[in-house]
């Protein structure tokens, strides 16, 4: 009874370690390896995808034209679940299965952190295209980032509403449960506050919470001029929407997590008059910008969001590093990427500054006429 | 004062989505002691079948075309809520409590990731099949038509299931198998039918559910159902699980709770409120509201 | 040349997992004393990690240097920490070697994490004692929630952006260390004389109580001690780690868990462990099929409960003799 039993099992272990570890047996010398590290599927699963579809189609921009050092270049995708402990299973997997020379990844600041203490003690660099919280590029001189930082953004607009638009009385209505959300808020407020204007009521959601009614009477009942909103677009339509429901008529105002067609989808005629800060303008008649439009539609029949955009540019500041250090190591891919200056990517002019955050424009939108139009640009000071 | 009676027509609101829920779970759980975790993936499900719809059946009137909708939608439920009971949860009817309680959340998740490679991880924008638009304004205090329209379907509903279940042939066949499985069995019930006809008709009131939150939110997705799903549960249990005025009356009570604490001690704590009310009732009345203390048998 | 080298095999990726494997088995068999042994429906053992794992990180971090430099030692810049074993500090004088040091202050972190699991078990425990099956079941549901919500809402720990720069003192050793500690603890729990009270509650509750088994002690003390262990499961966590998240610690997680214990045999004591092994490599194999993983995962879940339960349903059907049975 025992005997067949037992074959059966070990045949089964032997089935599950060639899958586990079967991948290491192919070996790709003739092409360069990119790690990428995305939530394809979990609660953030459409930032990650977003993410990995501009990665993709950078991949296949720069093949056609001939790759990298004369090879081609791969990517290997993991799925991290939209988990933190996934993302740094994933990136080991990628740094010592995959043998990958970067790593492009996260766009969760959370999963950025969990996974940037191994690419740092591996000396693989990674890129994150859109973590915002500060912390993450903190972690080692390996770790960079293609965006600004939360204290940029959330400063910017603090500055955007008090001078330009000259708010005095805000409040805000923001995610605990995402870290970006909460460092937004954080950076906001102390901004305001300093410029000399009053928070007067800060609520907070979760993320996929779809009832926002109970906050929204609260803070009516504080009289703000304007709500600070720097959640998520699969929020954000739908706080407009309840919030004009309670007949709240007062602007909103948000951050890059509002970028994509569906806030004007879902919020319809609630997010008029909205302003949010983004990192490029989709009105941009600059070529950079309408050529992405034009390929990332072309090949996925729909508009590229804030995330897709990012992971373009990101994508394509490490082919450029990689083009400079003329070396395919760790150590002088990264380098070459802390000297990145000037590189003209769709999100604008970008140029590493030495806390290996991008120092680049910020854009301010707003939503008028039920589109997105180009409002202001902000350069960093 | 406006802002109070603002947030308790909030909290009746939001309680009335919870409570349609609930009444589907609470059927299920009388006649099967089970936790149906799918159940909430079954309304999102009825709601996906519903943009889907709305967008094949483009003609004739919102009337008609909201019929169409509600209709195709709960058809497929229906279907799907037999097909799980059927595969996943016939085969475990004798077995230990806790296999069943896993496999129903196993459910749950497949639905979930399969829906989002189905549909697509991003949220849908749920067509206008009615316009949204604002029914009542006294003295500042507002609610909208569609909320309305939720609140007076879940009572309807709720006396609907309350009549089919005390008056009709096949409610009395329902309340004995939640009885007794033996016992009904002994004295011919066919058990199987009636626990599919359960399903059946817990997967329909969900897939209403899930419609009547397109309508009114807009915002549809595939993981739409988790918390939802979870925090209608609790309404079930604060209402006496099993009991179906008790579904209605713990979701709207829930509903108030949340809002309620959401606006005067602290909006980050809303989402844990749900479970600490239920364990609370838990402690307290584990029977709920409505439901009655049975006495375990030796 | 392409063949198999010898780092494709040991690398920091399968240590990894290995780790991994080792922490998995602590928490399953953890698990099993409740659910498996005792038949307490427990959904909510994430959170006992949770508890272990942030209050072992918070000692490390807060306190650790303290201690540290009390024992002669300066703490190391988290960045020198992020090792795969705790490199030696910067000394004075030093009675103990660095490494021994630091082992010391994770040992005492370790402990401190299981009690405030074990006390979050015993709060948890006493209340809901006689809640029975399914109601036990969300109630602990609810405890998990609810822990995910107050550590998000605790700034100090991190909140939504997490807690970083816990020192790496976990390795191989350790971590089997305490789990071969925590099957040795289980099953000599279970197997005494003492131990059979735990299945006679699984069993039958009422039968139990009229052969004066204590109920309530004996549901307590496997509440407690699945949570101690749970805890010590959490803090080895956290510091393999090097960084936590209230993300990690949620209802899909508590669920794993309770596959393990059902697809191990509830109350089989090796049976856990092996399952616990077996579903970690399971979830690591399965990564190649990128985005279906996922679907794969939760097909699977239903397929062995099915399975397990034809087998286990017939197993029950064969021990009960008395009266008759109908089939439907």
């Amino acid at each position: 009874m025992l005997k067949p039993t037992f074959r059966k099992i070990s045949w089964f272990f032997l089935i599950l370690f060639c899958l586990c570890f079967g991948n290491a047996c192919v070996k790709h010398e003739d092409s360069l390896t990119v790690g990428v590290f995305a939530s394809l599927t979990g609660t953030t699963a459409t930032f990650g995808q977003s993410m990995n579809e501009g990665i993709q189609l950078a991949l296949e921009e720069v093949n056609q034209s001939g790759g990298l050092l004369g090879k081609k270049v791969r990517t290997v995708v993991e799925d991290d679940q939209s988990k933190p402990e996934e993302a740094k299973s994933a990136v080991l997997k990628l740094i010592q299965q995959d043998q990958v020379l970067a790593l492009l990844g996260e766009v969760a600041s959370s999963r950025s952190l969990a996974a940037a203490p191994d690419a740092q003690n591996s000396k693989i660099p990674m890129l994150s295209p859109a973590s915002t919280n500060p912390k993450v590029t903190e972690v080692g001189d390996y770790i960079f980032r293609a965006c600004f930082v939360d204290t940029f953004q959330g400063s910017s607009m603090a500055r955007f509403a008090y001078n330009d638009l000259g708010l005095r009385k805000i409040a805000i209505l923001y995610d605990v449960k995402n870290d970006y959300s909460v460092g937004l808020m954080e950076f906001f407020d102390k901004t305001f506050r300093e410029l000399g204007g009053e928070i007067v009521a800060k609520e907070s959601y979760s993320e996929n919470d779809i009832d926002f009614r109970a906050q929204l009477t609260t803070i009516k009942g504080d009289a703000p001029q304007a709500i600070y909103v720097p959640g998520y677009y699969t929020e954000v339509g739908l706080i407009a929407r309840q919030a004009r429901d309670l007949g709240i008529t007062l602007p909103l105002l948000g951050g890059d997590g509002w970028d994509s067609v569906k806030t004007l989808e879902i919020g319809g005629k609630s997010v008029e008059g909205s302003y949010y800060t983004n990192h490029y303008s989709a009105d941009d008649p600059s070529p950079v910008v309408q050529n992405f439009i034009k390929k990332y539609q072309e090949k996925y029949k729909k508009v590229p969001d804030a995330m897709a955009v990012l992971g373009y540019d990101a994508a394509n500041m490490l082919f450029d590093a990689i083009r400079r250090a003329g070396s395919a190591e760790g150590p002088k891919i990264r380098d070459s990427l802390a000297s990145t200056k000037d590189f003209q990517g769709v999100s604008g002019k970008i140029t590493m500054d030495p806390q290996r955050n991008a120092s680049k424009r910020i854009v301010i939108l707003k939503i008028e006429g039920g589109k997105v139009k180009f409002f202001k640009s902000l350069e960093p000071s | 004062m406006i802002k109070f009676f603002q947030q308790i027509v909030n909290g009746l609101a939001l309680g009335s989505i919870y409570s349609l829920i609930a009444l589907g779970y609470t059927m299920v759980y009388g006649v099967l002691r089970l936790i149906n975790f799918a159940h909430g993936d079954i309304y999102m499900v009825g709601a996906m079948v519903g943009y889907y719809a709305a967008r094949i059946f483009t003609g004739g009137g919102s009337a008609t075309r909201l019929g169409l909708v509600l209709l195709s939608s709960m058809l497929v439920c229906g279907l799907l809520g037999a097909l799980i009971e059927r595969l996943a949860y016939r085969p475990l009817r004798r077995a230990p409590k806790i296999n069943a309680l896993i496999t129903a959340i196993g459910v749950s998740l497949f639905l979930e990731y399969f829906g989002q490679w189905l549909f697509g991880a991003d949220p849908k924008s749920f067509p206008d099949l009615i316009e949204s638009q604002q029914a009542f304004n006294f003295h500042g205090v507002v609610f909208n038509n569609i909320q309305l329209m939720i609140f007076i379907v879940s009572f309807l509903l709720m006396f609907g299931l309350r009549f089919i279940v005390q008056k009709t042939k096949i409610g009395k066949a329902m309340r004995a198998v939640s009885f007794s499985h033996v016992g009904s069995q002994l004295v011919g019930i066919p058990i199987n039918r009636i626990i599919s006809l359960t399903f059946v008709l817990g997967s329909v009131l969900a897939a209403a559910a899930g419609i009547l939150l397109g309508l009114l939110n807009h915002k549809i997705d595939p993981l739409m159902g988790l918390m939802p799903g979870l925090k209608a549960f609790v309404a079930a249990v604060l209402g006496g699980i099993g009991n179906i005025p008790g579904a209605l009356a713990g979701g709207l009570l829930m509903g108030i709770a949340e809002t309620l604490v959401s606006g005067y001690i602290s909006s980050t704590y809303q989402n844990a409120l749900a479970f600490i009310l239920l364990i609370v009732v838990l402690l307290v009345k584990p029977a709920g509201i409505f439901g009655k203390s049975s006495q375990e048998k030796v | 040349m392409s063949g198999f080298s010898f780092n494709d095999i040991y690398n920091a990726y399968t240590v990894h997992i290995v780790v991994l494997i080792g922490i998995n088995i602590i928490m399953a068999t953890s698990l099993n004393l409740i659910i498996g042994y005792t038949g307490q429906f427990n959904l909510g053992h994430a959170g006992f990690m949770a508890l272990g794992a942030y209050s072992s990180a918070a000692f490390s971090v807060f306190a650790g240097p303290y201690l540290l430099s009390i024992l002669g030692w300066s703490p190391l810049s988290f960045a020198e920490h992020v090792g795969f074993m705790a490199v030696g500090a910067h000394s004075s004088a030093a009675w103990l070697p660095a490494s021994v040091a630091e082992q010391f202050v994770f040992i005492i972190a370790i402990l401190l994490g299981g009690l405030a699991a074990a006390l979050s078990g015993l709060a948890l425990g006493l209340p809901t004692l006689r809640l029975r099956g399914d109601y036990l079941a969300i109630a602990t549901l609810g405890f998990g929630e609810i822990i995910q919500v107050v550590i998000d809402n605790t700034k100090s720990v991190g909140g939504a952006t997490g807690f970083t720069g816990i020192p790496r003192y976990s390795s191989f050793f350790s971590v089997y260390l305490c789990a071969a500690l925590t099957l040795w603890v289980v099953g000599r729990m279970t197997r005494s004389s003492k131990g059979l009270s735990f299945k006679a509650i699984r069993e039958d509750e009422i039968a139990a109580l009229s052969l004066g088994i204590w109920n309530t002690r004996v549901k307590v003390t496997a509440f407690v001690t699945g949570a101690f262990f749970a805890g010590v499961g959490g803090a080895l966590f956290a510091h393999f780690n090097n960084y936590l998240n209230s993300g990690t610690f949620n209802f899909l997680k508590s669920i794993e868990y309770v596959v393990m214990v059902v697809l191990g045999g509830m109350g089989n004591l090796w049976g856990v462990g092996a399952a616990a092994i077996f579903l970690t490599i399971l979830s690591a194999a399965l990564r190649r099929f990128s985005v279906w993983r996922t679907v794969i995962y939760s097909l699977l879940i239903i397929v062995i409960m099915i399975a397990r339960s034809k087998g286990i349903a017939w197993k029950f059907w064969k021990k009960k003799e008395k009266g008759v049975s109908l089939s439907s």
